[in-house]
């Protein structure tokens, strides 16, 4: 079997690191979010829960056409790419880390939510009467005790993101080397009629799926076992 | 008790459907149980001690203002509390040497702390724990962590919700001990939450009595297990916690003499060192009177005594209070006896009388166990 072209590489590269990079900020800006849906008693807590999860909801090309919007030279991400002299986030990179957030965060949040959740008030409580801060007893009590949903959360992120494949296409614009990625470029090949890349591309993430779904139970199982 | 009362709440407000308006002192020394049925209020009133709950009120302690009616509130975290809660709640992602120093100060190589690591390992009996998970620990040895946690936070109080309720009866028989101990080493002010009058019997020097989110009475135990217009006297199953101290051992019959204001008391017991702290409970159906010194009986303690007051229970039963010493100076039981007897004997109100306690029940020693 000859090796597989080269051509291939650069988007599985492309991928893994706009998955990288969108995982750690996810885990970054869901954590806060998923620790205040869990323990506030804000009666638009619900509302802003309803707003994070729209993404699992809407069809990828509806939120792809409104990121679309917002990244433009005419939306916020104009102003803020302006801030370096360039016209969009439209079609580049950080664009696409900024798309993968969004469309990925209700799968991220929603498992340390419910982690911070199961977690309960009691360990938080005794952490106060031992003289812990607020910080302090989320820094050392809660987010150790949550860490499971953390990695859930960042295990789904991760997968979420690579798998994205109508808001990347809206607001990448396929562009090779820059915002071509795996699942787009499997669209590519099949286009061209190239099955032997587009084999090759999609075999690869139905192993990456299956090897992503066999770790969450392993994780489950082991924290089952673990905190029984 | 007449020493400055440490500890100063009082708490008024709604929870849900529950309303609480209650106001105690406690002293600086001894254990304090908070005493009620069910749902009197007695864990609220204990949370709120520790600012886990904030309801409207003052709470002082040890001269240091917690909260005031002017909206003064110190969050929990700057409280120096210690907190047993009913369930031992460690944190199960830390060996148990770290759970313990979780609440310790930092070391800065200030003074030495008044309560130490070595002495609390000791006093609870941790030596072979430290190294362990809580995960692997028993009902009972995960509450003996949970209270030397609290103890190394070095609190100037300790607040211990039913640490006790959610172990079964051996369980409860191999913490009390290390209970007493720490109660008789340390000189920490306790606040006791408890519905097991058996706990406040062996533990509490005070009490205090709550019935639907109220203080009923409050002060020292003898007091209030005297106290015919509370529920503890008039219980089926009253009883008189006096504490003694030992006098005499009679080796050659086992018993142990225990000296008490206005008498003395044998109980059978192993011999403890004179001068030695105990205390023992009497239940006030075991006490019967007479009139006169009897005769010749197998009843080892009778003691002369008059009578304080009376009440009846119902219509065929009275409880009486009787204090010890001829002149009715002394400490005060209780005895129920009928109320034909009663009339029998043409007994009343400062009526000098011999008590027969036919059951006079040790505690373990106070002090040292070891």
């Amino acid at each position: 079997m000859p090796s597989p072209p080269p051509e291939i590489w650069v988007p599985i590269k492309l991928t893994l690191e706009l998955a990288a990079i969108s995982t750690l900020s996810l885990i970054i800006v869901a954590t806060p979010l998923a620790w205040w849906l869990a323990r506030s008693k804000a009666w638009f807590k619900e509302a802003v829960a309803a707003v994070v999860s729209l993404p699992m909801v809407l069809p990828p090309t509806v939120l792809g056409f409104y990121l679309l919007i917002a990244l433009g030279p005419d939306g916020p991400g104009g102003w803020v790419a302006s801030l370096w002299g360039a016209r969009t986030l439209a079609f580049t990179f950080t664009g696409l880390v900024i798309g993968s957030i969004i469309s990925s965060m209700p799968f991220v949040v929603q498992p340390i939510r419910n982690a911070f959740a199961a977690v309960g008030d009691r360990p938080l409580e005794v952490a106060a009467t031992l003289r812990a801060s607020p910080p302090r007893a989320f820094f050392t009590v809660a987010l150790p005790l949550a860490s499971p949903g953390l990695l859930t959360g960042a295990v789904l992120g991760f997968a979420h993101t690579v798998g994205e494949f109508g808001v990347i296409l809206m607001i990448g614009g396929n562009i090779p080397g820059r915002t071509r990625v795996m699942s787009t470029a499997i669209f590519d090949f099949v286009e061209t009629m190239r099955w032997r890349e587009a084999n090759l591309l999609a075999g690869g993430m139905v192993a990456f799926a299956f090897a992503v779904i066999l770790a969450m139970i392993l994780i489950e199982k082991r924290f089952a076992r673990a905190g029984a | 008790m007449t020493e400055r009362p440490a500890i100063r709440a009082e708490f008024r407000g709604t929870l849900g459907k529950f309303a609480l308006d209650a106001g105690f002192t406690a002293p600086a020394k001894g254990v304090t149980a908070l005493f009620g049925p069910s749902g009197c209020g007695k864990t609220t009133v204990l949370r709120c001690l520790a600012g886990l709950v904030h309801l409207k009120g003052v709470c002082e302690v040890d001269g240091d203002v917690w909260q005031d009616e002017n909206g003064a509130f110190l969050p929990t975290y700057k409280r120096p509390l210690g907190y047993v809660f009913q369930e031992a709640s460690l944190f199960p992602h830390l060996s148990v040497r770290r759970n313990l120093l979780f609440g310790a100060p930092r070391k800065d190589g200030g003074p030495r702390e008044p309560i130490a690591f070595d002495e609390v390992v000791e006093l609870l009996g941790l030596t072979r724990l430290l190294d362990r998970s809580p995960r692997n620990l028993s009902g009972g040895e995960r509450q003996r962590v949970a209270i030397g946690r609290a103890l190394l936070s070095q609190p100037k109080l300790l607040l211990m919700d039913e640490p006790l309720s959610a172990l079964d009866r051996a369980t409860k028989n191999e913490i009390l001990p290390f209970l007493e101990r720490l109660r008789d080493r340390l000189a920490l002010p306790v606040v006791y939450v408890t519905h097991d009058i058996a706990e406040v019997e062996r533990l509490a020097d005070g009490i205090v009595l709550m019935d639907k989110g109220r203080v009923i009475g409050s002060g020292p135990l003898g007091e209030l297990e005297t106290d015919p217009s509370l529920p503890l006297a008039m219980a089926r199953d009253a009883a008189v916690s006096l504490d003694g101290v030992v006098q005499a051992n009679d080796q050659a019959y086992g018993l142990v003499i225990l000296k008490v204001r206005g008498g003395a008391f044998s109980a059978p017991a192993p011999p403890a060192p004179l001068g030695q702290r105990r205390r023992i409970r009497i239940v006030a159906g075991d006490v019967s009177l007479a009139r006169e010194a009897p005769g010749p009986s197998s009843i080892l303690n009778i003691l002369p005594g008059r009578i304080v007051s009376m009440k009846p229970v119902d219509s065929n039963e009275v409880v009486a209070v009787v204090a010890l010493g001829p002149d009715g100076a002394g400490a005060r039981i209780l005895s129920r006896l009928t109320r034909k007897s009663w009339e029998a004997l043409r007994l009343g109100e400062g009526a000098s009388v011999y008590a027969q306690i036919k059951a006079v029940a040790l505690a373990a020693g106070r002090g040292d166990l070891d």
